[in-house]
């Protein structure tokens, strides 16, 4: 059934309808993921725990533990310390973690919990176990405001003012590099890519093999993998640091504290933002990046790769060329997406996302062609209700003609009649989803196929005669 | 697949090594939930449940507020489910849950895959949400103009105090639907148990009784706790039809608001999940005198059970004649099934850990196939769902169950009207008719086996190097934990995506579905030989 409310560009209406973003604690429980040994707690009541853990199951398909301080009401009017210390002391008990990656929900928020205080009282630590906070109250942002403070908070903690650097190596110069939130299949790619530029780099965080991992010859209480605690130690004698992201990027020219800031006013550590490489451009740019901060060529398989990757864009081109998309996810995920739509031909002309950092346009300009740009609608804070609205809307001949984002648009997809190309984060409709490789050449050249073969699908779906030949 | 089964583990020695991990404090606590069945000897047995989890240890429970919203209002396809809060609590639980529904039309009225919430952002957590709520709750009926809306309180709400219930008389009284809140944040109670009494209460209170229209059919039942998972509500519908009999409601798979307003007219209740309903049962009798039996459509010989037991209530041979041919007709199909299947499943075994009641309905499910249950537990039940309903006078009222509101029935003045009388009911009764009665799950495990309530991660561990079970049962929280093992795992909770698994019809489904996990090839492809002696295979490459 389709509402009939007036098609806007931005929602100016009230409630929240179909939400094209979570909450920010689940950001941050990923992070801690990506930590090797690393236990996530939720300081507040245990539906959040229990929410957030379904959630990420149902996309990576994997075990996901998220403890729980658990609030009782009585908790919930007289406050959370000592339900959080015994939640601490279970968890440290059980699974002798490396460390405690505490975030909290909006119930200990709204009460006004002084976590740093608790945790400072216990000395930010129990039995060796580091105990880390990040502050997530889910009103004030989103899932990815979560993610990025998380890993600010972990690098924080281990890095802190004044920590004296031993010893810089000057033969084996490592790099930190702040991926942001990508896929399991992405972050292995980062590894290959630094392996084969034979430049050692701590990635943080790095969840790609905890999160997919084999199956058990005997139990392990944490799965393994994670950056470990002890690479996080040494951010501060890495030579540079790259942060993925063009909205990370501005917001932390705007002054958001970010991990490379952090390291780079702390250490003096250089930092290098981009956007997330998807496409050739953003490709291009990322190994060139890598190239001059390491003084390394580019190795010969990624000039392949391009080549390949280039060549199908050209075979496919006329089947993409002025094909008009919606896509929708995080901000950075839209933003560079958006890039590699519109060098391959494709106009995103609905760039849509949950979140709200007020930097998203400027992020989406910086990427896009000028001449793209006023084509295009830009929505921040929006949600699935007005993106539907907004694609309903289009004339006929405007109208986008492939989706492209998670699984949350595929009710939206469906009743708009239009093709949904699932990539991102939450995909649990279909298997796979940590999978999807999106960036780097190879990232973009299935990224490609699949959008070719989606719109190819399309339109022998609507053929008459059945074409079995292209 | 696993390794040697021993039958002869002993359950005390299961439990001791359970609770030796665990300091003495958290063991005092977790012994009285975890209760060995030593012998066949089984009154007397008694299970801790409904009590809070520890902090810092990893429970499958939801909250109060998944409870209401999700598992009870979730499947109503047709009020708006307004969730106060910020986004989270609203995100996770919109249409996770494999409920399904079936409007009259395409264009029907049908909210199921919206999920509305109020997003609060800092500025309404620190001067409060009502406001936006109210004009949510305007604008949600200036676009959809539905029959009804529902407020969910969250966390923060309760504690801002945001006072939901006074915005939904004010909007109710503006708009002239009916409009109600809960106040299920999520701290209140110790599982989501709490929300379904809190979405019950209600809905008895705003709903139940609205129209008296009165079905024309000869036997019509209302059908509670029942939710529709994978398509369980349809069949069963579909089953009693075929006998004859008309459901006035459900509680609430493939539900209407309509449909609650108009249960009362119904002539008998036949509860599925004794946990999330059996108090609404109770205040139908009281307020409007329908008598309820407890039923489970789980497994052919409950289905054949329940299906006489309503035909026995309406004391009509007609039905009863009726029923008998349905389930001779069914019967055939499943027969067939269980002999089919039987030969690859006999003497395996299954743990099963869900809900509130389907670790006691599934059971027999997997004895009709020759398979033996080890291990068995609910995620959020009372003491009664173990024990029977003869303990409820003996159950201890604590904290968490003290702040969830009890509502005081009285007869309705006009419409109290008892379907039998007091001799009929008698009368029935001394022929052995169990009204109002449940046994719980203690009856159906076999001596050696162990009950555990909530269980946690370390537990279940234990549980599966100990016993080594041939399939698992449980949710999407504990599944790929559990295939890291190698053992297969069936969700009980959404089905994974299979299903129906109700009445004749469905436990073909299931058997099928058992047959398929516990003897589908990928498992062997777990260890390749290299991996399995590394020396060896690398000598046999090289000499
Ligand atoms: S209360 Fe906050 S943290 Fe918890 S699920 Fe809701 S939005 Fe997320
Ligand atoms: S905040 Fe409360 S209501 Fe929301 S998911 Fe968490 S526990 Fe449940």
């Amino acid at each position: 059934m389709t509402p009939s409310r007036s098609h806007k560009t931005t929602p100016s209406y009230t409630p929240t309808q179909n939400a094209c973003k979570m909450c920010t604690p689940l950001g941050a429980t990923l992070v801690f993921q990506g930590i090797e040994g690393c236990v996530p707690l939720l300081h507040g009541s245990q539906g959040c725990s229990t929410y957030m853990r379904r959630y990420l199951i149902s996309h990576f398909k994997e075990p996901v533990d998220i403890a729980s301080s658990n609030f009782t009401e009585e908790t919930a009017v007289f406050g959370g310390g000592a339900n959080l210390k015994l939640a601490i002391e279970n968890v440290a008990r059980q699974y002798s973690p490396e460390m405690i990656g505490i975030a909290t929900t909006c119930l200990s928020e709204t009460i006004g919990d002084d976590v740093p205080l608790i945790l400072n009282s216990m000395g930010n630590a129990i039995d060796g176990t580091a105990l880390v906070h990040v502050s997530t109250p889910s009103y004030t942002g989103t899932h990815v405001d979560g993610f990025h403070g998380a890993v600010a908070a972990v690098v924080d903690r281990f890095n802190p003012a004044g920590k004296k650097i031993v010893y810089r190596p000057k033969k084996k110069k490592k790099i930190n590099l702040f991926p942001g939130m990508l896929s399991n299949e992405d972050l292995r790619h980062l590894k290959d890519v630094f392996a084969d530029f034979h430049v050692p780099v701590t990635i943080l965080p790095d969840y790609s093999e905890r999160l997919e991992g084999p199956s058990w010859q005997e139990y392990q209480a944490i799965q393994k993998g994670g950056t470990p605690v002890s690479a996080i130690e040494k951010m501060n004698v890495a030579v540079h640091s790259m942060e993925l992201g063009s909205v990370l990027g501005l917001m932390a020219e705007k002054g958001t504290q970010t991990a490379g800031t952090i390291l780079s006013k702390r250490f003096g550590i250089p930092c290098t933002r981009l956007p997330i490489p998807i496409g050739v451009k953003a490709t291009d740019r990322f190994l060139d990046a890598l190239s001059q901060i390491s003084g390394r060529p580019v190795p010969e398989r990624y000039k392949k790769e391009k080549w390949r990757l280039v060549d199908a864009y050209v075979d496919g081109n006329k089947y993409v060329s002025k094909k008009r998309a919606l896509i929708y996810g995080e901000e950075d995920f839209v933003v560079s997406m958006a890039g590699f739509l519109a060098e391959v031909g494709i106009i995103p002309v609905i760039c849509a996302s949950g979140g709200k950092s007020k930097t998203f346009n400027q992020a989406l300009e910086a990427i896009l062609p000028e001449t793209l740009i006023d084509q295009i609608v830009i929505q921040n804070d929006m949600d699935f209700t007005c993106m539907e609205e907004t694609a309903a809307g289009m004339p006929e001949n405007l109208r986008p003609q492939i989706i492209i984002g998670n699984s949350k648009g595929y009710a939206m997809a469906r009743r708009l009649k239009i093709p949904l190309v699932r990539v991102g984060f939450p995909i649990h409709d279909r298997v796979g989803g940590s999978r999807i490789l999106h960036i780097g050449y190879k990232g973009a050249q299935q990224l490609f196929d699949n959008i070719v073969n989606t719109i190819l699908t399309a339109r022998q779906t609507e053929s008459r005669v059945g074409y079995s030949y292209m | 697949m696993t390794g040697e089964r021993t039958h002869t583990v002993n359950p005390e020695d299961i439990k001791k090594e359970i609770l030796a991990k665990y300091p003495p404090k958290v063991a005092r606590k977790r012994a009285k939930q975890i209760t060995p069945v030593t012998s066949d000897e089984k009154d007397g047995l008694q299970v801790g449940a409904n009590v809070r989890t520890v902090p810092g240890i990893i429970t499958q429970r939801g909250c109060c507020y998944a409870g209401c919203k999700g598992v009870i209002m979730g499947p109503t396809r047709d009020i708006i489910n307004l969730t106060h809060g910020p986004i989270g609590c609203g995100f996770y639980s919109w249409l996770t849950r494999r409920n399904q529904t079936r409007p009259p039309s395409d264009d029907a009225e049908n909210y199921m895959t919206y999920c509305f919430s109020t997003d609060m952002q800092d500025e309404d957590i620190v001067f409060g949400g009502e406001k936006k709520l109210k004009a949510a709750i305007q604008e949600a009926y200036d676009i959809f103009k539905p029959k009804a809306i529902s407020i969910f309180s969250t966390c923060p709400v309760g504690l801002i105090g945001d006072d939901v219930h006074a915005a939904a008389r004010e909007m109710k009284e503006k708009l002239g639907i009916n409009i109600f809140g809960f106040s299920c944040e999520g701290y209140k109670g110790v599982s989501q148990s709490a929300g379904h009494h809190i979405a019950n209460n209600t809905i008895f209170k705003h709903v139940v009784g609205l129209d008296d229209t009165v079905m024309d059919a000869k036997y019509k039942i209302n059908l509670l706790g029942e939710y529709n998972i994978g398509g369980d509500g349809f069949i069963i519908d579909e089953l009693l039809n075929k006998c004859g009999i008309e459901l006035v409601s459900t509680f609430s798979g493939n539900s209407t608001v309509d449909q609650f307003a108009n249960c009362h007219t119904a002539d008998l209740n036949a509860v599925m999940c004794h946990r999330s309903i059996n108090y609404v049962a109770d205040m139908l009798e009281t307020k409007y005198g329908i008598p309820w039996i407890k039923v489970s459509f789980t497994g052919p010989t409950s289905t054949i059970n329940s299906l006489r037991k309503i035909a026995a209530y309406f004391e009509d041979q007609e039905l009863i004649d009726r029923v008998e041919e349905v389930i001779a007709e069914e019967m055939i199909p499943v027969e067939a099934k269980i002999k089919e299947v039987k030969e690859r499943c006999q003497g395996k075994t299954a743990m099963m850990f869900v809900g509130g009641s389907r670790a006691h309905h599934y059971q027999e499910l997997f004895r009709d196939i020759g398979m033996k249950v080890l291990s068995a537990g609910y995620e959020f039940a009372h003491r009664d769902d173990y024990e029977g309903r003869h303990v409820i006078p003996d159950i201890k009222v604590d904290a968490d169950s003290r702040n969830i509101e009890e509502l005081t029935i009285e007869k309705d003045e006009t419409r109290y009207n008892p379907r039998k009388t007091e001799e009929e009911m008698k009368a029935l009764e001394e022929k052995g008719y169990p009204f109002k009665s449940y046994d719980g799950l203690i009856p159906e495990m076999n001596a050696g086996s162990l009950i555990i309530d909530d269980i946690s991660h370390h537990e279940t561990e234990t549980l599966i190097a100990m016993y080594k079970p041939d399939i698992f049962c449980a949710g999407i929280k504990e599944k790929y934990a559990i295939q890291k093992h190698g053992i297969p795992m069936k969700q009980l909770h959404s089905y994974d995506t299979g299903g129906p698994y109700a009445v004749f019809k469905g436990a073909v489904n299931f058997f099928e579905e058992i047959d398929r996990m516990l003897n589908a090839n990928i498992w062997q492809y777990l260890e390749a030989p290299w991996q399995k002696a590394p020396e060896l295979s690398a000598k046999y490459v090289w000499e």
